[in-house]
C-alpha cells in the first residue's frame, strides 16, 4: 500500500520497499480513473513513463527523486504544452522551464501532468477556465462542487489522491482557498521567496508561487526545493532558504497568536466562526498566548485588490495580441481587427472583465482615484500587519467564508466571487506568508481551512504553528 | 539675435522643443542580454523576454543606468538618486510586451542646461527638462510583401535616452545647433555613437508660433526625425502652414505630424482626441531605481572632457574666438583630429588659427564631398601640420597650399614630397623674381604709363602677370615688395 505522505513515500522509495515506477504506476491509474474530475489540462501517460524511465537509471542523489507531482498550468514547462487554461494560449509550448518547475526537475520530481485552473488564475471557482470545471473530488455523485480557485486543479490533484504535492499560485488566495475547500494543506510564501521567472503572469506584484501537499511536513519539503533567488526575477528575494523540514517543531508554547477582530465579519456561517474558536483553544491548550489584536484597514482589502490586481493584469495580458505566439483569429483585415478579433475570442469572459476594469482603473482621469488610491491603501494593509506583528508571532484567521460550494451556485455574479478572497486577500497585499490547513468540517461534512498568517520570510514560524494545529486531528 | 519670420499680416516667433531619442551605446538591451548590433538579421537579436514570451521578466542592464547618469551629468543636470520604471501601454505589432518600459513620474536625469554658440560670438543657453531611460521598439516591415506586415524584433528592447527640452528654441538654425551640441556632448561621453543615419539619434520636434510677446501657441509635434536638414525643413513647413493658417483666421488644431522626406511637407498622423491614453504605471516587475550620492560622484569622476571644457581650453591655450573653439568641439573626431595637428610638431603651437581655417574650410569641403569622417581623412593630422608648417616658412603659398592640399587627399602624400615631385616651390631669390618683374614692366610699358598717371589699380594685374610667369610659385610678399619700389624709382625718375 503506498502511503498519502510524500515523506514517507521518499523513505520507502529509498528503503526500495517500492520502486519509482510501481510508484508512478499506481498515479498514472488513479489520473485515468479520477478522469472525470477534469483535473488535468495535460496528461500525457507516455512523457511519465519516460521521465521515470530516466530517473530509474539515475544513480544520483535527489531530494525528490521519482515523486509525482502536478504542475498548474500557469508555470511554463518545456516537456509539457502550457496554457494559462486560455484558448488563447491552447497551442502553447515554451522553449524554457520555469524557475520552480526546473528546481523540482532538479530534485528529480516527475511530473504527473498540467492542472486546470481559472484562466490566467482569475477566479476562485475554477470556473473560468477554456478547458472546462475541475470538479472537486469531494462532491457526491449528485451534486458537483467547485473545488475553489484559481488553483483548483492542483489543490483537486493532491485531495484526489492523484499526485503527492502539486505546485500553485497565488494572487488574492489562490492557494489558500482551493486548499481550504477540497481540504489539504497548501502555502503561500512570502512575495519574492520563489521566483516569478516562467510563470504566466497575472498581477505581478501579488503573484507568489507555493505547493499543495497533503500535510504540513510535506509542504515544507516541497516549498525548500522550489525557492531561492533567481537574478532573472528583479522581485526575487536574496535569502537565505531555511531547512523548513528539518526544523520543523510543533511546540508553539511562549508564542504570542494575533487574532484579528476585523476578521469576524457579519454573515459569516456559524460553523466557520466555531472552528475558528476551536483552533484559536487549541492554540492556546499549547501554551500560546492569544492576544486581540486590530488590522483596522482589513476592508478595504478587497476593493484594493480588485483594482491593483486587474490594472497589473490588464497590462500583463496585453502581450497576448496574436502577433507572436499563440491563437489568432482567422479573417482579419487590419491590424486593429487581428486584436479585436483574436483577444475578442481568445480570453474568456473574466478574463475581459479584469482586463476592462484594469484598463479603466489606470485611464487618465480615473488614475488618481482608483490605482493610486488603492496603492496607498496597500501601504496602509501592509502597515496594519507590520504594527500587529510587532506583538505577536503569528496570526490566525479562517481560510475562506464558506465551504465547497456547489459548482451551480458559482455562476455569474463576479461581487459574490470576489468576496471568497476576503480573507485571504489582505496578506497577498502585504506579501505575507500564508497556510492554510484542513481543520473541521461544515454541516455537510466539507473540509473548512484554517489560515496561519506570518512575518516576512517567517515561513518557519507559519509550518511550526500549522503542524501544531494539524496534531489536533490527527 | 532676431528670429522673427514675416508672415503676409504680422511677424511671428517659432517656439521649438524637442524631445531627442538618444540609443545608449552599450552591447546589450535596457532590460536582457541580447546584443544591440546594428544591421544583423532580422529577429537574429531576440531574447525570450524581447519576444516577450509568457513569464519572462525584465531586468535592469546596470551598464545602461551609468549610462544616462554619465549623459546626464555632461548636460549639467541634476541626478536623481530615485527613479521609477513605468509602463507606457499601447498596442502595436513590433511592441511585443503590449507596452514600453519607460519612465513616466520619475525620471532619472532632471532639469539641466547646454549652452549653444552663434556665428557671430554669442552664446544661449536650451533648458533641459529632463532626461528618462526607456526601452525602442521593434520594427514594422511593410514593404517586404503586399498583404503582409513582418516584424523584426532586433532592436525591440534596446535602451533609449530620452532628452527633453524646455521650448527655448527659437529657430530652425538653433534647433540644429542644439542638436548637434547634445550629439557632440553624447559622443565625447561615448554613451550614444550619434548615428543618426542608422537612427541612433531621432527627434520629435515640438512647433507653435506666436506673435512676438504673446502667450505660446497650440502646438503640434512632428515625430521621428533623423537628420538636421530634415529637421529644419519640418520646421519651416510647419511654421509656415500654422503661420498661413492663423492669419487666415483659421485655429491650430493639436496634431501629431509626420514629415515627407520626398515632399518636404507635413502630414497629420493623429489629433488630441485619437491620442493614446498610455495608463502609465509603475512597473510592478522591477523595483524602484536608487544609485547613491557616491556612485553618481564615483561616474563624475569618470567623465573625460566635455566639450564645454575643451572649448574653453582651446580658447585660453590657443586664443581662438569662441565660434571657432565650438565648431572644434561638435564632434569628438574634430577636436581629436586638430589636437593631433598641432602637437604634431612644436612649431605649430602658434598657428592655432591658421590649422582651425585649414580643417574647417579646405579639408571639410574635400571630405564633404565625398561623405568622409574626419577620423578617416586620407589627410593625417601631421601631414596637414607639415603643410601648414610649408606655408608658415614660406615654402609655399597659400594658394599653391590649396593645390597640395588636393594632392595630399588624393595620393595620402606628404606635402613635401608633392612640392618636390611638383616643384611648387616658392620662388624666393629676389634677384630671380625681379628679373621676372622686369620682363613684365618691359613688356607693358603702356599700363606702366598708366600707373605712373595715377591708375593705381593697375599693380595687381602687373603682379598677376609676374605670378602667372612663376606659375603661382613666386612669394608673394616679395614680389610686391620688389614691384613696388621698382614702381616708385621709376615714377622718381620721371
Amino acid at each position: 500500500m503506498k502511503s498519502k505522505s510524500l515523506k514517507e513515500t521518499i523513505k520507502s522509495l529509498e528503503a526500495k520497499k517500492i520502486s519509482i515506477k510501481e510508484l508512478n504506476d499506481e498515479y498514472i491509474k488513479n489520473i485515468k480513473e479520477k478522469n472525470n474530475l477534469n483535473i488535468f489540462i495535460h496528461f500525457d501517460e507516455q512523457k511519465i513513463i519516460d521521465q521515470v524511465n530516466k530517473l530509474e537509471i539515475d544513480n544520483s542523489n535527489k531530494k525528490l527523486k521519482g515523486i509525482p507531482i502536478a504542475i498548474k498550468d500557469l508555470f511554463c514547462t518545456k516537456d509539457m504544452p502550457t496554457t494559462a487554461a486560455s484558448k488563447i494560449l491552447e497551442n502553447f509550448n515554451p522553449t524554457y522551464e520555469s524557475f520552480v518547475t526546473q528546481n523540482l526537475l532538479d530534485d528529480g520530481a516527475v511530473f504527473v501532468g498540467k492542472t486546470n485552473c481559472d484562466e490566467f488564475a482569475m477566479g476562485s471557482a475554477n470556473n473560468t477556465s477554456y478547458f472546462g470545471n475541475t470538479i472537486n473530488p469531494l462532491s457526491n455523485d449528485d451534486e458537483p462542487l467547485a473545488p475553489g480557485g484559481s488553483s483548483g486543479g492542483s489543490a483537486a490533484a493532491v485531495a484526489a489522491d492523484l499526485c503527492l504535492g502539486a505546485t500553485g499560485t497565488d494572487t488574492g488566495g489562490s492557494i489558500r482557498q482551493p486548499a481550504s475547500f477540497c481540504g489539504v494543506v497548501g502555502i503561500k510564501p512570502t512575495y519574492g521567496l520563489c521566483s516569478r521567472w516562467g510563470i504566466t503572469a497575472f498581477a505581478s506584484s501579488l503573484d507568489q508561487a507555493g505547493v499543495f501537499t497533503n500535510n504540513v511536513e510535506d509542504a515544507s519539503i516541497l516549498l525548500e526545493s522550489i525557492s531561492g533567488f533567481d537574478s532573472r526575477d528583479s522581485t526575487s528575494a536574496n535569502v537565505n532558504i531555511p531547512n523548513y523540514s528539518k526544523n520543523l517543531n510543533s511546540d508553539i508554547s511562549g508564542k504570542t497568536v494575533g487574532i484579528p477582530n476585523e476578521y469576524s465579519i457579519e454573515g459569516t456561517p456559524e460553523e466557520i466562526s466555531q472552528i475558528w474558536e476551536d483552533a484559536i483553544k487549541y492554540i492556546e491548550s499549547k501554551g500560546a498566548k492569544i492576544k486581540k489584536i486590530s488590522l483596522p484597514h482589513t476592508k478595504y482589502a478587497l476593493p484594493t485588490y480588485y483594482i491593483i490586481a486587474p490594472a497589473e493584469a490588464s497590462s500583463n495580458l496585453a502581450r497576448y495580441d496574436g502577433v507572436k505566439y499563440g491563437f489568432r483569429a482567422d479573417e482579419i483585415n487590419s491590424l486593429d481587427e487581428m486584436y479585436e478579433n483574436t483577444r475578442g475570442k481568445g480570453f474568456g469572459k473574466e478574463v475581459k472583465r479584469r482586463i476592462l476594469i484594469g484598463t479603466y482603473v489606470l485611464s487618465a482621469g480615473y488614475y488618481d482615484a482608483y490605482y493610486l488610491k488603492a496603492q496607498k491603501v496597500r501601504k496602509l494593509i501592509a502597515n496594519d500587519f507590520n504594527d500587529a506583528f510587532k506583538d505577536c508571532d503569528f496570526i490566525v484567521t479562517p481560510t475562506a467564508p464558506s465551504a465547497a460550494f456547489p459548482l451551480s451556485a458559482s455562476q455569474d455574479d463576479p461581487i459574490k466571487m470576489y468576496l471568497n478572497d476576503i480573507f485571504t486577500v489582505p496578506a497577498s497585499l502585504a506579501g505575507l506568508p500564508g497556510i492554510s490547513i484542513p481543520f473541521g468540517k461544515d454541516k455537510n461534512n466539507l473540509p473548512l481551512g484554517i489560515q496561519i498568517l506570518g512575518k516576512h520570510f517567517d515561513e518557519q514560524q507559519v509550518f511550526n504553528a500549522a503542524y501544531c494545529l494539524e496534531k489536533s486531528y490527527e | 539675435m532676431n528670429n522673427l519670420i514675416q508672415g503676409q499680416k504680422h511677424e511671428w516667433e517659432m517656439v521649438i522643443g524637442l524631445e531627442l531619442h538618444a540609443q545608449v551605446k552599450s552591447n546589450s538591451k535596457l532590460f536582457s542580454s541580447s546584443s544591440t548590433k546594428f544591421g544583423s538579421l532580422p529577429n537574429s537579436q531576440v531574447s525570450l523576454v524581447d519576444a516577450a514570451m509568457p513569464g519572462m521578466l525584465p531586468v535592469i542592464n546596470k551598464f545602461c543606468v551609468k549610462q544616462a547618469v554619465k549623459s546626464g551629468i555632461g548636460l549639467n543636470a541634476k541626478i536623481n538618486n530615485y527613479s521609477v520604471f513605468d509602463r507606457k501601454n499601447y498596442f502595436y505589432a513590433d511592441l511585443p510586451q503590449g507596452y514600453q518600459i519607460s519612465q513616466y513620474k520619475y525620471p532619472i536625469v532632471g532639469e539641466g542646461t547646454v549652452t549653444i554658440d552663434f556665428k557671430d560670438g554669442t552664446s544661449k543657453n536650451i533648458r533641459i527638462l529632463r532626461l528618462h531611460l526607456e526601452q525602442d521598439a521593434g520594427k514594422s516591415l511593410h514593404d517586404q510583401n503586399p498583404s503582409k506586415t513582418y516584424v523584426d524584433l532586433n532592436r525591440s528592447g534596446v535602451a533609449l535616452m530620452e532628452i527633453v527640452s524646455e521650448p527655448d528654441i527659437r529657430s530652425p538654425e538653433e534647433a540644429g545647433m542644439y542638436i548637434s551640441k547634445i550629439r557632440s556632448i553624447l559622443m565625447y561621453l561615448d554613451t550614444c555613437d550619434g548615428n543618426m543615419q542608422e537612427g541612433s539619434l531621432r527627434a520629435d520636434v515640438n512647433i507653435s508660433v506666436r506673435k512676438p510677446g504673446n502667450e505660446y501657441g497650440t502646438r503640434s509635434e512632428i515625430k521621428n526625425l533623423n537628420s538636421i536638414k530634415f529637421i529644419k525643413q519640418a520646421i519651416n513647413y510647419e511654421a509656415k502652414r500654422q503661420i498661413d493658417i492663423l492669419e487666415s483666421g483659421g485655429a491650430i488644431t493639436q496634431n501629431t505630424m509626420l514629415f515627407n522626406t520626398s515632399t518636404g511637407k507635413t502630414r497629420p498622423m493623429r489629433n488630441k482626441e485619437e491620442a493614446h491614453d498610455y495608463r502609465y504605471f509603475p512597473d510592478p516587475d522591477l523595483l524602484p531605481l536608487e544609485i547613491s550620492s557616491k556612485e553618481v560622484e564615483e561616474i563624475k569622476s569618470s567623465i573625460p572632457e566635455l566639450p564645454d571644457q575643451l572649448k574653453n581650453k582651446y580658447m585660453n591655450t590657443y586664443n581662438l574666438s569662441n565660434y571657432d573653439a565650438s565648431v572644434l568641439t561638435t564632434d569628438k573626431q574634430i577636436s581629436d583630429f586638430f589636437d593631433q595637428t598641432i602637437n604634431s610638431d612644436l612649431e605649430l603651437k602658434e598657428s592655432a588659427k591658421i590649422i582651425v581655417n585649414w580643417i574647417t574650410s579646405e579639408l571639410f569641403f574635400l571630405l564633404n564631398n565625398d561623405n568622409v569622417d574626419i577620423s578617416n581623412s586620407p589627410v593625417s593630422p601631421s601631414n596637414l601640420g607639415q603643410l601648414i608648417k610649408l606655408i608658415n616658412t614660406n615654402v609655399i603659398s597659400g594658394k599653391i597650399a590649396k593645390e597640395v592640399l588636393d594632392e595630399m587627399y588624393k595620393t595620402k602624400s606628404s606635402p613635401i614630397q608633392i612640392v618636390k615631385k611638383k616643384g611648387l616651390k616658392q620662388m624666393t631669390d629676389s634677384s630671380e623674381i625681379e628679373a621676372i618683374i622686369d620682363n613684365v614692366l618691359n613688356e607693358n610699358k603702356t599700363m606702366v604709363d598708366q600707373y605712373l598717371s595715377g591708375k593705381d589699380k593697375l599693380l595687381g594685374f602687373f603682379v598677376g602677370q609676374a605670378m602667372k610667369k612663376t606659375k603661382g610659385k613666386a612669394n608673394p610678399k616679395i614680389l610686391n615688395e620688389i614691384l613696388l619700389t621698382k614702381l616708385t624709382k621709376k615714377n622718381q625718375s620721371q
